[in-house]
């Protein structure tokens, strides 16, 4: 019960966060890619607001045993750059640069952005359902 | 720059990080969108509903904001389909083989100082710059 209260609570302020930011309008996004057009930095801002706290509220958190509601802290404890992560970042970058949506903003728009944003959504979902093949393939074809 | 919001965009950063200590300091977990999304679906029975809860608000606060404000958050885009549809593959499959997005490479994983997103970062901002700067001479706008 807690856990997803908690879950909801944080997905709210997560979208109050992209909403009062403009980070829900793409044009907006994609004025902080055109580096040498009519750059607008805000995007930058909206990241360093985001790094302050969370840098912070992190090592604050961890200086806990534990989770309110969990019974760990589940941290990736992968450090190590491979292909995998590189190949998915530029593809991704690509994608986020043709439109100017990145998963978070796209579903927060859910209820305003239109025709438009619901096909984006398909699409963003139907990439995710490929990769989750690709990732089982990929797991069977080094298993035998 | 002179669409320049540096007040806002730090306001609306700081609730962003807000919701990433929150939902660390409750339920252990890194609020990287494209990871709770997916999962929503493919994670196991007794770790979907969660997600499904923070996804839920995630679409909720800018509704209520609007109901609030009485006008919808801007939001125009591009009305090419192909560039729509393209583009979300790429989204969708790249932030799943690169293991994250804006949001658990760029706010969580940039906080802890993980080798593995700072590359993440520096790849699709990089490929995100380069193809706005390719798209625009291309299409010669």
């Amino acid at each position: 019960m807690g856990r997803n209260v908690s879950a909801l609570i944080s997905g709210l302020v997560f979208g109050l966060g992209l909403t009062i930011s403009e980070m829900v309008n793409p044009a907006k996004v994609l004025a902080f890619l055109d580096l040498f057009g009519n750059w607008d930095p805000s995007l930058a801002f909206v990241m360093g607001g985001a790094l302050i706290v969370t840098a912070i509220g992190y090592r604050l958190v961890w200086m806990r045993e534990r989770p309110v509601f969990a019974s760990s802290f589940q941290v990736p404890g992968n450090r190590s750059v491979d292909t995998r992560l590189a190949i998915g970042a530029v593809l991704f970058g690509i994608g986020w640069g043709l439109v100017g949506l990145c998963p978070g903003p796209a579903i927060a728009a859910f209820t305003f952005g239109g025709k438009p944003l619901f096909v984006f959504l398909g699409a963003m979902g139907a990439g995710m359902v490929l990769f989750e093949v690709f990732d089982r393939m990929t797991a069977r074809a080094s298993v035998a | 720059m002179e669409n320049f919001t540096p007040i806002m965009a730090l306001i609306g950063g700081g609730l962003i990080g807000l919701s990433a200590v929150l939902l660390m300091a409750l339920n252990g977990r890194i609020a990287g969108i494209s990871g709770v999304f997916s999962g929503a679906v493919f994670a196991e029975r007794g770790d979907k509903l969660w997600r499904i809860l923070f996804v839920l608000g995630l679409i909720g606060a800018p509704a209520l904001w609007a109901l609030f404000q009485g006008v919808q958050p801007p939001f125009e885009i591009t009305d090419s389909w192909p560039l729509i549809i393209v583009g979300a593959l790429l989204v969708g499959f790249g932030t799943r083989l690169g293991s994250g997005c804006t949001s658990g490479h760029g706010v969580c994983g940039l906080s802890r100082l993980s080798p593995r997103s700072m590359a993440s970062v520096a790849l699709f901002m990089g490929a995100g710059m380069a193809t706005v700067a390719i798209a625009k001479s291309v299409l010669g706008t």
